[in-house]
């Protein structure tokens, strides 16, 4: 009896154990996906705002006694001139009680900086706008964006010195006005890196991410392809292809930073070629992703069946062209997927960029693979580094769509892989 | 001539070439009617090999050894004075002469030693550049004139061709070689030169670590200001918080997924978790700062905890979530790879589920979990971004998680983003701790392959 009750009470804990087992796994799985779910979904809340950015409508005298006092129209005058006062004039008539040079200082700064772009552009575009009134949407700063956004309250943003009482009225007279509002923000696509957070974007850097990216297909591919298909298909078995081997395996574990090193001592210092130059990044990427292309490009050439080599050589092929004709574009697909997924990791790579120097503060985008630039990572990395509050959601921003391109990439990926893989 | 325009030429040399060669081939085969031997493109191959080869062989060899060569007859040119520097100066003066010659340098108050040496570069570049092109361009002129020539019915142009791109596959397959050697060389150089400075043990087993303060002369080396046991503490530190939370997520995750999630499940969640593995590292980083960061010092604040904004809490914390999928995945598969049989045989046993889990399918898959947690330790040492963006500058000795410490990989960073002079102490020690990283990860690596090999033979 002692025994049946016994077994029937460790039953019971046992089944106990198991329900906990079960349920420790499944907390270890959800707790995964909380925290994958946490982390896409803060970005997403802090980042989405930065596609909005707030404008100030003002109407502005574009007075020729500032902007062209001598009527000459002189294209170097014009893009000289001090728009900043234009500015600040606009302001003042709209606030006339601001009186004093460091309140009309704190008027002034209700503007982005930007304002003053805006308006040259405007005159560059077309000198005879000179004398007359326009009304005209200017960038706001960056404190008026982020209290309209709600990223600052009116108590922060006098304790942190960051807008007065005074600013606020003002701010509220406009608001009130309706002359301020919140548009796309185009600028951040097409703008480059700036001090000012309104005014940055990631143009520049995502042009220096697609010219290093180019490098590193035009270096990585053809050499990854052409390693792959001499291992997987010529390569006699000896101590030597062993090293190769091994040697590919171990490359594919180093630390990207270690390949920084590589690039700042070989192309920089021995090779003397120029930093921060896309070039260089593409280069040190090249060899991160080689060896992700050859294992890829391999498996490929693997997963193709020997009766397509052997009826190949039946009708007379050559071993190189059983494998230029036939096995190559069989195993494209897989080699297509596998070097995707790789420049999925480059495009994403900062670290070794770090070390080359692509931490410039580039406005323009770059001109060439020889010209300095930046990547998108690096940009998130100078953004999320910056002190000014409003780069946050700028970095969150440019996070989104780094994430974007990558899921393009992979979806790619997935795709070639669904369409064209075939099973033997 | 510039390198681009140089290879943009010599390419479209080559490609001429292939239409002469074809076209030749074909003219002579049908005068002397006569079968070609190989198809006609591979005449057309043969030329353009024979023109682009050499050339590009040239170019190569030339872009690798013209900085030394010209550094060497630069220098054999300054004056005795210049030339007798302590080997450093020397290469610090040769730095400015670059710089100057290539208008990047600093401040334009060069002394009139150093214009002079660097309008000798920039001629001696310049005739380097052109001696180029003209020597390449005459190989590529040649390598058409000769395999023209040779053209002919006869010629076996198929194996000729196949023997150099055979030659070409071999040759890209050693590139991958070539990359780890100059992975070692340009470490061990480097750290060789920084070793000259400190000796090796005050490295290795120094307690104090402030590069910064090493710029004085008189303090190099014999400070011991380059001891980097707190750096090397500070990455065991957050790795083995990283471990903390990979290990057990990612195990049981494992487990769950192989021997309980139904195969809908698996197929949902898997690639979920991989998403994991795909998140550029600058994001982890980011959001340790943003988000991760401040909460740990917030909850550390209610239970009446002093807690650094940078702590290793949260940069573990964060590194651990992204080596979760490295963890998992790896494990996943050596779990699959028990056989059935033990498993059924544990069932007919009666033991419960969990039960065959803890007593037969780990200690059946452990070499392997083993090899996924040290690939997973490896990758958590070498991981730069998160620390770089959330763990602190300063090295503290000190294994409470909740004060800032540093790792090898913000060192490296710190130490050599922005401007720096080459030859200081300071940058000379990122390479020695890039050396130290280096071997610490490959042997790691070496070891987790090792385990999981010797695993795989056991039921095979």
């Amino acid at each position: 009896m002692m025994r049946a009750e016994d077994t029937a009470r460790r039953l019971k804990q046992r089944h106990r154990a198991e329900k906990r087992f079960r349920f420790y796994g499944i907390g270890a799985v959800a707790v995964a996906l909380v925290v994958l779910a946490l982390l896409l979904g803060t970005i997403i809340t802090n980042g989405v705002s930065a596609f909005t950015t707030t404008e100030m409508r003002l109407t502005v005298l574009l007075d020729p006694a500032i902007i062209d006092p001598e009527g000459k129209k002189n294209r170097d005058d014009l893009l000289q001139a001090d728009y900043g006062a234009v500015v600040l004039a606009a302001l003042q008539k709209r606030f006339p009680e601001a009186s004093g040079r460091s309140e009309r200082l704190q008027l002034l700064k209700l503007a982005s900086p930007g304002a003053r772009d805006v308006l040259r552009d405007m005159v560059m575009a077309d000198p005879a706008v000179i004398g007359k009134t326009i009304t005209v949407s200017v960038p706001a700063s960056d404190n008026i964006d982020l209290l309209r956004k709600g990223k600052m309250t009116r108590a922060e943003a006098v304790s942190g010195a960051k807008l007065n009482e005074r600013q606020l009225a003002w701010h509220d007279k406009l608001a009130a006005d309706g002359a301020i509002r919140g548009t796309f923000n185009a600028r951040f696509f097409t703008a480059g890196a700036s001090r000012e957070p309104e005014l940055a974007g990631i143009w520049s850097a995502v042009v220096g991410s697609f010219m290093t990216l180019a490098v590193t297909l035009v270096v990585a591919f053809p050499l990854g392809v052409a390693a792959a298909i001499y291992l997987q298909e010529f390569a006699p078995k000896n101590r030597w292809t062993d090293i190769i081997e091994v040697n590919i395996n171990n490359l594919a574990a180093v630390p990207s930073i270690v390949f920084g090193l590589l690039g700042l001592a070989v192309f920089l210092n021995y090779m003397g070629l120029p930093r921060s130059a896309p070039l260089v990044g593409g280069l040190v990427l090249a060899l991160m992703t080689l060896p992700t292309i050859i294992i890829a490009a391999r498996s490929a050439m693997q997963a193709v069946p020997p009766s397509i080599r052997e009826a190949a050589v039946g009708l007379g092929a050559s071993p190189l062209q059983v494998v230029a004709h036939h096995v190559l574009p069989l195993a494209m697909p897989g080699i297509l997927t596998g070097s995707i997924i790789g420049m999925a990791r480059a495009l994403g790579e900062t670290a070794p960029l770090l070390m080359i120097g692509m931490v410039a503060f580039i406005v323009d985008a770059p001109a060439s693979p020889m010209s300095p630039a930046t990547v998108l990572p690096v940009q998130v990395y100078l953004w999320a580094d910056s002190p000014e509050r409003a780069f946050a959601e700028k970095t969150a921003a440019a996070v989104l769509v780094l994430l974007a391109f990558l899921v393009v990439m992979n979806g790619l990926a997935i795709y070639l892989r669904r369409k064209f893989e075939r099973r033997w | 001539m510039n390198t681009s325009a140089l290879l943009t030429l010599i390419v479209l040399m080559a490609m001429g070439g292939f239409y002469v060669g074809r076209g030749r081939a074909i003219r002579r085969a049908r005068a002397a009617s006569q079968s070609l031997h190989s198809l006609p493109g591979y005449y057309g191959h043969y030329v353009a090999l024979a023109v682009a080869l050499p050339a590009l062989g040239l170019l190569a060899l030339w872009l690798m050894l013209e900085p030394s060569v010209i550094r060497h007859l630069v220098i054999a040119d300054l004056p005795a004075a210049t030339q007798a520097l302590a080997p450093e100066r020397l290469e610090l003066f040769y730095n400015t002469v670059v710089n100057t010659a290539r208008g990047r340098a600093i401040g334009a108050s060069a002394d009139p030693a150093t214009l002079a040496a660097a309008a000798h570069y920039a001629q001696l570049r310049a005739t380097g550049q052109m001696a180029l092109t003209a020597l390449a361009l005459i190989l590529a002129a040649a390598g058409l004139l000769f395999a023209r020539g040779r053209v002919a019915p006869g010629l076996r142009a198929r194996p000729a061709v196949e023997r150099i791109v055979m030659g070409l596959l071999m040759t890209a397959s050693l590139m991958a070689v070539l990359a780890t050697i100059g992975i070692v060389l340009s470490l061990l150089f480097e750290s060789i030169r920084f070793f000259d400075k400190v000796p090796v043990t005050d490295f290795l087993f120094g307690l104090h670590w402030s590069p910064q303060t090493a710029l004085r002369a008189d303090q190099v080396g014999s400070s011991g200001s380059f001891g980097a046991v707190p750096v090397f503490t500070g990455t065991l530190l957050i790795t083995a918080i990283a471990m903390l939370v990979a290990g057990p997520i990612g195990l049981m995750s494992a487990i769950f997924m192989s021997e309980y999630a139904s195969t809908r499940t698996r197929a949902v969640v898997k690639p979920v978790l991989e998403v994991l593995a795909g998140i550029p590292t600058v994001v982890f980083g980011f959001f340790a700062a943003l988000t991760v960061a401040p909460f740990v010092r917030k909850m550390g604040e209610a239970a009446g905890l002093s807690v650094a904004s940078e702590s290793a809490l949260a940069a573990g914390i964060v590194m651990g979530i992204m080596v979760i999928p490295f963890v998992s995945s790896l494990s996943d598969d050596v779990i699959n790879a028990v056989p059935q049989s033990l498993r059924d045989g544990a069932y007919a046993l009666g033991a419960t589920k969990s039960e065959t889990v803890r007593q037969v399918i780990l200690p059946a898959a452990l070499p392997g979990i083993v090899g996924s947690f040290l690939l997973a330790i490896s990758r958590a040492i070498g991981e730069t971004m998160i620390v770089v963006m959330a763990a602190g500058l300063a090295a503290k000795l000190t294994a409470n998680p909740l004060e800032a410490v540093t790792t090898v990989t913000v060192q490296i960073v710190t130490l050599l983003v922005g401007d720096q002079e080459f030859d200081s102490p300071k940058t000379l020690a990122a390479f020695a701790l890039g050396l130290v990283l280096f071997c610490v990860t490959l042997a790691l690596n070496i070891i987790a392959l090792r385990i999981v090999r010797a695993f795989r033979e056991e039921y095979e």
